[in-house]
């Protein structure tokens, strides 16, 4: 017998059952009036937040403003010992990176990760994202992989930049949801990120750096000029 | 180290029990790790008030996408079929890992790795590749340490809690080449990554669970800690996702207060490291990313369930674990003792449907009814109420009230002797001079009653009528009390 008969005739056979059982009429549930209790607007407000709960995860936040970043993510990278990093061509981030790495190798994903493995898995120290948004309510990242950003550079290197700005930033999962209209158009794989990878599996005793990144790096970038 | 293993079959669990209530490691290790995950729920959970609205929020939700079962199945395989998702029903564990093996073979792939998923344990998949020479290795932590010592996972959020770290040490010693003896968890960690690490790189298969499928997108939505259950679904050329169909919710929007729900319940976090949604394969011009996207859709006895008005609530289950968490009999005797995958208040009620009352027949029985379980389930399950009704539909041949069709090995429990008790109980209590010359009899006999009374005087002292039945005692005291007023 073959697989996709056998699939189509399961197919027929659960659906039936549960068709037989009849429809129950239940209205659907009001989500938004749920979350709008809740909402938290204020940029100010949402930044803080956002800040507090991302760094309760474990992430590195750096407030600095949209000029300063480049110097900023060039210090963070000296700081950390990254002698290769990894970023994405084309994305609204990549011009500033060159000037930012000057003392060190700047490597773009531009081939499939088939070519890439030994880079990815073995060489490189850290990659570099661009984020759709931030989650004040958990201090968590929006990222969008794409065909310029893949899906591995905030996965396999042990150290995730992201970079942030501060307009993005909602209250709650919900609301970033609704406000982007993610449903009319999600892409291969859309990712909430919340601090470095971790694991309890060994006595309840918590250690970062599971199987992704040991460490996140967050720039935050800030709409007026900071202190 | 603890030596114990239960056996890996329901049938044993009264045994099972004995065992591990008489290792005090293990209950050591239970007792501790339930407690310090029951604290960390009640940290997330401070108001009661909005507690209640947000689990009213998320019963709405699981109900509302049971509702509508069939049409969002429908649905769902229509939106992945469109974003390139090959869809694949299976009405049991030997049709799951038919589909499995057939992939397999197609990509002449020796190996798979597999991020957290219960349905995979639900099919033995592992144990069914292993058979046609497909080795299939688990990334998350706990599964791994589980998998290298050929032991089961006790718990289904933290499948090794019933490992001590000098165990790990002595596995990952033992197993994994070059590896020296460490008790240093973060070293321990490091190990496992590295080893872990080069399986991802060469698999041509990752397998996942899903958490939520969305029917109005065609999403498959996972929900980790660690990055293992990303790596399987990103790296490897093929991703194949295995889970029951009734683990679907209407739209994404749903989706939010569901995860909330989830991983503050499981493990008492307000958010897990990630949340990945999957929509489809590696599209043209994208650079990582599986070329090929499978879900298998597995039934195994939930159709039964759900066509059971009075069962069909046990498909609301989010899989949190948190009744687990705070089951008074799941505490003592650990989940190895159910022999079930799914062990606990809930793997109790599943596990009929799944697997049939026959072999099932005590689990039900694994409770003392205090309510718990009900009480912190975030989808408002009411697992007290399915667990009489279980063992009602145990006692009982024929489709018991408000049943439509029997589950499978119903009347499992059904015994001549006790059903010869209840008629007689009946015939005695259900006529006032048969009661009265019952008690009559009973209390004048007393002295035959039987110090030993099974089950009953393992732990207790002895049933013995009472000298003289109430009646009776009331009925002379009666006579006194007049007798007395008259002498006033």
């Amino acid at each position: 017998m073959s697989l996709s008969f056998a699939s189509t005739r399961a197919r027929s056979a659960i659906l039936s059952r549960l068709r037989a059982a009849g429809p129950v009429e239940l209205a659907a549930p009001d989500v938004a009036a749920y979350y709008a209790t809740a909402a938290v607007s204020a940029v100010g407000a949402l930044r803080e937040r956002f800040i507090a709960q991302a760094r309760g995860w474990r992430a590195e936040v750096i407030e600095i403003d949209a000029a300063g970043w480049p110097a900023a993510l060039a210090s963070v990278l000296a700081a950390k010992n990254v002698r290769r990093l990894m970023a994405g061509r084309d994305t609204a981030i990549a011009d500033a990176l060159p000037s930012a790495t000057r003392d060190l190798a700047l490597d773009w994903y531009d081939a499939p990760i088939e070519t890439l493995k030994p880079v990815l898995f073995d060489t490189v120290d850290a990659g570099i994202t661009t984020t759709l948004g931030g989650i004040a309510e958990t201090g968590s990242l929006v990222l969008w992989p794409d065909a310029r950003e893949p899906r591995t550079l905030s996965l396999l290197p042990p150290i995730h930049i992201a970079v942030l700005r501060e307009e993005a930033l909602y209250s709650t999962l919900h609301d970033v949801m609704q406000r982007q209209q993610w449903a009319a158009d999600l892409p291969t794989n859309a990712l909430l990120v919340t601090g470095p990878s971790k694991t309890a599996d060994i006595q309840r005793l918590l250690v970062y750096g599971a199987h992704g990144p040991r460490e996140l790096v967050i720039l935050l970038l800030r709409m007026e000029a900071t202190a | 180290m603890s030596a114990v293993r239960p056996a890996a079959d329901p049938v044993a669990f009264k045994d099972n029990a004995r065992l591990v209530l008489a290792d005090p490691v293990l209950r050591r290790g239970f007792r501790g790790a339930m407690d310090y995950l029951a604290d960390k729920r009640a940290a997330q959970f401070p108001d009661g008030e909005a507690f209640e609205a947000l689990r009213g929020l998320g019963e709405h939700i699981r109900k509302r996408a049971l509702s509508r079962l069939p049409d969002l199945l429908d649905q769902l395989e229509h939106a992945l079929h469109a974003r390139g998702v090959k869809v694949h029903w299976a009405e049991d564990a030997a049709d799951a890992n038919r589909i499995f093996l057939e992939i397999a073979r197609r990509h002449d792939a020796p190996m798979m790795v597999k991020g957290k998923s219960m349905v995979s344990e639900e099919i033995e998949l592992n144990h069914r590749m292993q058979e046609h020479g497909v080795a299939c290795v688990e990334t998350d932590m706990g599964e791994y340490i589980l998998q290298l010592d050929h032991d089961r996972p006790s718990h289904i959020i933290m499948p090794a809690i019933h490992k001590t770290k000098e165990d790990v040490a002595r596995i990952f010693a033992e197993h994994i080449p070059g590896a020296g003896y460490t008790e240093d968890v973060d070293e321990l960690i490091a190990i496992g990554r590295v080893a872990l690490r080069d399986k991802f790189r060469q698999a041509k298969i990752g397998v996942s669970g899903v958490n939520f499928m969305v029917a109005e997108t065609g999403s498959l939505v996972l929900v980790e800690n660690e990055g293992n259950g990303r790596l399987s679904t990103t790296v490897p050329d093929v991703h194949i996702a295995i889970t029951g169909i009734e683990k679907i919710v209407e739209k994404l929007e749903h989706v939010p207060p569901l995860f909330t729900l989830l991983t503050r319940s499981a493990t008492g976090q307000a958010v897990t490291t990630y949340l990945n949604i999957i929509s489809g394969p590696r599209r043209e011009g994208e650079k990582d990313g599986p070329r090929e996207v499978h879900l298998v859709l597995l039934d195994n006895g939930r159709s039964q369930a759900f066509t059971e008005e009075r069962f069909r609530a046990t498909l609301q289950c989010i899989r949190c674990g948190a009744c687990m968490n705070h089951c008074p009999v799941y505490a003592r005797i650990g989940g190895l003792s159910y022999g079930t995958t799914y062990p606990g208040p809930i793997g109790a009620i599943i596990s009929p449907h799944l697997l049939g009352l026959e072999s099932t027949r005590d689990l039900p029985t694994a409770s003392s009814l205090c309510g718990a379980c009900g009480d912190v389930c975030p989808v408002g399950i009411p697992i007290p109420e399915l667990l009489m009704h279980l063992r009602e539909a145990g006692r009982h041949r024929r489709p018991a009230m408000q049943q439509r069709n029997a589950l499978k090995g119903q009347g499992a429990v059904r015994s001549i002797s006790e059903v010869l008790a209840w008629k007689a109980w009946r015939l005695l209590y259900s006529n006032g001079m048969r009661y009265r010359l019952f008690t009559w009899i009973a209390s004048r006999l007393r002295a035959l009653t039987p110090a030993c009374q099974g089950g009953w005087t393992r732990s207790r002292t002895p049933l013995t009528p009472a000298p003289r039945s109430l009646r009776e005692r009331l009925r002379s005291s009666r006579t006194t009390a007049t007798h007395d007023t008259r002498e006033e």
